[in-house]
């Protein structure tokens, strides 16, 4: 729209027509205080504290529903508004608790920081103020009534941005009440209740105490923790989560995971994994000493030395006397790209292995090779914030992909994008769809054909409730778009996802991402942690050396191969980092009577209850380093937790390599800066998990003088990897996201694609999701509404 | 889903209702007609109107309790067979309204939104009838009775104990 020019406080300001007031005003540097104003959401006009003088209006108006005009002229700080604002102040303060010395929000609290500013705190109502007692709606939630000033956000963030309406607002005037949607009457306990997604988004929104977080209330103040943004380490997303921590006897302790830094990729949005479920890190089932097995067969705490000395040892006599083809690595999807780059180079240049497999999500190796030739058509995280249309095949962001779906909603919502959906359920986003066509589970790949332009696919497709027409009508539709970004489920894999790539990149405007389940899924990918693909999917039969390392020249064993060679006696040993193969893959454990484990493991899991030694390892709150999400998009992460005892994986491969008699030097391109002491004698700190790291980033530096720096490797992974030599270190550094494009070799070889969806959905989180007692509660209230809506059905049948 | 299989309510007031959630640009406008049809057949918006009306609009249970319990006339308990329905406002104020009303509290034994003990009779306080050229006025369910004084008041109840008086719904 055009630009129209208008004067605030003396200052000419020139803002697109139809913007609203406060935000023009917000651009240009003029803060004007609201409570109920919420970017993005629907506008509420409720709390009266963005009253702005405008000239020629005969009262004072409220600025966030106000478009801007030519010529307006407008007053934001004037004694007269001041007086309106302290008056509403007043009001607002007439019922409020202040009891800010214990509430939660004390220190971030938006009606405090306007009290202090317009000095409203003597109020004029003599009448004792309305207690009512706390409420907990959910494991999570929990309401404050008397501190709630009724801006609406909770209700409006609730229905229009998560599309769940579990809050509604009910009575009238001074006794307003928000209310969930399990009335008390409805309760089996007679205490309302939320039946919703729980994401704790009605608590970021709240702008004071009267919604507060079950993993965070009482707990501390906000002044008393150190924030640091990083990654969440949950779903494939890249949702940047805000760890408030503190310091314990052990270690760190995370207190809480809110989105106080809103520069993530993620905006506004965190669900609940990225908000509670960080509450594994302090479990106190984790393991903190390595242990090893002893001759009698139990497991034994031992000292770090003694563990590594054993665990290389062995693996060196294993690797000289029966060859690196007998040795097995499995990797995992959530270590850093730095470390999942340093497994895969230990086991093809030390173990001289190229068995090395990790869990796979989602084919990214054809969705790479479909891709590689063709610029410009992987979509970033980003894209599904502005895509005028959207195609989703299979999966199921709502649960899944939890910011993908809040980004689709926002889009429709906000941008009026057309959604178009092709599931075999009816998954929650068809709410927001233009079309939505439902087939079997099993014709993903009859789709892909007749999207693709093969008529006679449209058999394999149709059911009573769609026909042949149906199917040609959603394609001519999705085909007519001008642009198109087409989401991408598990569910295609192989040569089904590689035609539909293929034909997809013959048409203009068309850009793809392929979603998977892990924080770093499609960086394990990309890192090569794969039997037949080195680093930016550089087929592993194709070269023996990869940069200056000499490697095997054959493609290796992948995960079930693995598997079925210890079955077979022909596993010598097996080297296990951050994952779980037992219990995933349903491994019998007698067949690996006869391996050598080395596991390396935050809690003793069934694949950690059979290992020779374990390793207790940091997780990826714990360490820095780098991961890339589903789509494709870079982002740094850093270090919050700590507890004493763990080592993060990096260190720990390095240690073994040593251990081994491997040259450091050459696994990890250290010690090329300065020499000074950098900080890394300072053996009395000992307990840090990475404590290199810590000091490093204290001190803004990157010197690379350790072999436990991961930036040494990010630097080889700049200079080797396909796709990843684009990367922008500033950005990285600086916590932005960067999106980069895989760069494979087409090939036409058919491959096992081995995908193994995880199936996590909203309270479930692989192994983290077991040791997080916030997502197990979770889980159990999720139960309990579910049985309880099924008591309702009785009843109503019953009574019908 | 406007069409309810296993309906709740007389088949009349369920044909009413199928044709009231058309006639709206929005259906969810036919909330408040539909809430108030509601409780006049059944006496008041129980749980299971509550679900039938959601269902019948397409609209969450949330959102029928949030409008329900934004307007006093709409009630989620039992009233007593005979509403006694006391104005208080301006006129009848002036001309005894409050008399009237502590006058009824007192002979019927209950308070407001009460019902008394054999549930024939309950008392609400309410805001302007449109009597007010013959206040004080009060309202037994939808029938009239104005230019009240506790004598007439006496009379009227005692109308309705011994069933004359008429039931308008």
């Amino acid at each position: 729209m055009a630009d129209v020019t208008f004067t605030v406080d003396g200052t000419r300001i020139t803002a697109p027509a139809g913007t609203l007031l406060i935000e023009a005003c917000k651009s240009a540097g003029i803060e004007i205080p609201a409570f109920c104003y919420y970017p993005g959401l629907s506008l509420q006009a409720a709390c009266r504290m963005c009253v702005v003088r405008i000239e020629k209006m005969p009262k004072l108006q409220t600025a966030c529903t106000t478009p801007v005009a030519e010529g307006m002229v407008v007053q934001t700080e004037t004694p007269e508004i001041a007086q309106a604002r302290k008056a509403t102040l007043q009001l607002l303060l007439g019922n409020h608790p202040l009891d800010c010395p214990v509430c939660d929000a004390g220190g971030e609290c938006e009606l405090q920081d306007m009290t202090f500013k317009y000095g409203a705190a003597d109020s004029f109502y003599a009448e004792p103020k309305n207690h009512r007692e706390e409420q907990q709606w959910s494991p999570v939630v929990f309401f404050d009534r008397p501190r709630c000033i009724l801006c609406y956000r909770c209700v409006r963030m609730c229905g229009e941005g998560m599309d769940v309406f579990a809050l509604g607002i009910q009575n009238r005037g001074a006794s307003s009440v928000i209310a969930p949607n399990v009335p008390a009457v409805q309760s089996p306990d007679d205490l309302a209740h939320v039946d919703c997604e729980q994401c704790g988004m009605c608590i970021d929104a709240c702008p004071v105490g009267a919604l507060t977080s079950g993993t965070y209330r009482y707990k501390t103040r906000p002044w008393e923790m150190n924030h640091v943004a990083t990654v969440c380490t949950h779903c494939g997303d890249g949702c940047k989560t805000t760890l408030g921590v503190r310091s314990t006897s052990d270690g760190s302790e995370i207190v809480r995971g809110d989105n106080r830094d809103k520069s993530g990729m993620n905006g506004d949005f965190l669900c609940n994994k990225g908000r509670y479920a960080f509450d594994f890190a302090n479990s106190p089932d984790r393991i903190t000493t390595p242990l090893v097995r002893q001759p009698d067969g139990t497991l034994k705490p031992v000292s770090w030395e003694a563990a590594l000395d054993h665990a290389g040892k062995k693996l060196r006599e294993l690797r000289d006397t029966r060859g690196g083809k007998s040795i097995g690595v499995v990797g995992s999807n959530r270590l850093t790209n730095e470390e999942a780059y340093l497994l895969q180079k230990f086991a093809r240049s030390v173990l001289q292995t190229n068995n090395i497999d990790h869990h796979r999500t989602a084919d990214y190796v054809a969705f790479a090779q479909a891709l590689s030739d063709h610029p410009g058509r992987t979509a970033s995280q980003l894209d599904t914030t502005t895509a005028k249309a959207v195609m989703i095949i299979g999966g199921d962001p709502t649960n899944e992909n939890p910011l993908t779906a809040w980004n689709l909603r926002s889009d429709v919502r906000l941008n009026a994008a057309r959604l178009h959906i092709v599931n075999h359920q009816q998954i929650k986003l068809t709410r927001q769809a233009k079309s939505f066509l439902q087939i079997s589970d099993l014709s993903y790949g009859a789709l892909a054909a007749f999207l693709a332009g093969d008529d006679s696919a449209v058999d394999g497709l149709v059911h009573p409730a769609a026909d042949a027409a149906a199917f040609h009508t959603f394609r001519d539709t999705v085909r007519a778009e001008e642009s198109l970004l087409v989401l991408i489920g598990n569910e295609l894999r192989g040569e089904d996802l590689k035609r539909l790539l293929n034909f997809g990149v013959t048409l203009p405007n068309r850009k793809f991402a392929l979603l998977s389940d892990y924080v770093n899924s499609r960086g394990a990918a990309d890192m090569g942690l794969l039997p037949d693909m080195l680093p930016g999917y550089t087929p592993a039969t194709s070269t023996n050396s990869f940069g200056e390392t000499a490697i095997p020249m054959a493609a290796g064993l992948d995960m079930l191969e693995i598997f079925d060679a210890a079955a077979k006696g022909d596993l010598s040993a097996l080297y296990v980092v951050g994952a779980n193969p037992v219990l995933r893959y349903d491994i019998d454990p007698a067949t690996l009577k006869n391996t050598f484990i080395v596991v390396q493991e935050m809690f003793l899991t069934e694949t950690a209850a059979i290992a020779d030694v374990v390793l207790p390892a940091a997780n990826l709150y714990e360490k820095s380093g780098s991961v890339t999400n589903s789509f494709g998009d870079l982002q740094q992460v850093s270090k919050a937790g700590d507890r004493s005892g763990v080592r993060s994986d990096f260190e720990m491969i390095v240690r073994i390599a040593d251990k081994m008699g491997a040259n450091i030097k050459a696994l990890v391109p250290f010690g090329k800066g300065t020499y000074a002491d950098m900080g890394q004698t300072r053996g009395a700190q000992s307990g840090e998990a990475d404590r290199h790291a810590v000091w490093l980033t204290a001190n803004h530096l990157e010197p690379r003088t350790s072999p436990f720096d991961a930036n040494a490797i990010l630097d080889e992974i700049q200079r080797l990897v396909p796709g990843y030599d684009k990367m922008l270190r500033l950005q990285l550094l600086s916590g932005n996201a960067q999106h980069l494009e895989p760069a494979a070799q087409p090939s036409n070889a058919t491959r096992r694609d081995l995908v193994l969806p995880s199936n996590d959905k909203l309270f479930t989180s692989g192994t983290l999701g077991r040791f997080s007692p916030m997502l197990e509660d979770l889980q159990v209230n999720d139960a309990r509404l579910a049985a309880q809506k099924l008591v309702q059905i009785d009843n109503q049948a019953a009574a019908d | 889903m406007s069409e309810v299989a296993n309906t709740i309510f007389s088949p009349e007031l369920a044909a009413r209702f199928d044709k009231l959630v058309t006639i709206y640009p929005l259906k969810r406008s036919a909330l408040v007609p539909m809430l108030l049809y509601a409780q006049d057949e059944v006496g008041y918006i129980s749980d299971a109107v509550v679900t039938e009306i959601a269902q019948r609009i397409g609209i969450y249970e949330l959102d029928v309790r949030n409008v329900l319990s934004y307007y006093s006339m709409l009630r989620t308990r039992p009233a007593g067979k005979y509403n006694v329905q006391v104005c208080t406002n301006i006129s009848c104020m002036l001309r005894g309204g409050y008399e009237l009303l502590d006058h009824c509290k007192k002979q019927l034994g209950i308070g407001h939104k009460e019902v008394t003990p054999d549930g024939l009779f309950s008392l609400e306080e309410v805001e302007c009838i449109g009597a007010c050229c013959w206040a004080p006025a009060a309202q037994v369910n939808y029938d009239f009775h104005d230019n009240l004084t506790p004598g007439k008041m006496d009379e009227v109840f005692a109308m309705y104990r011994e069933g004359r008086g008429k039931d308008v719904k």
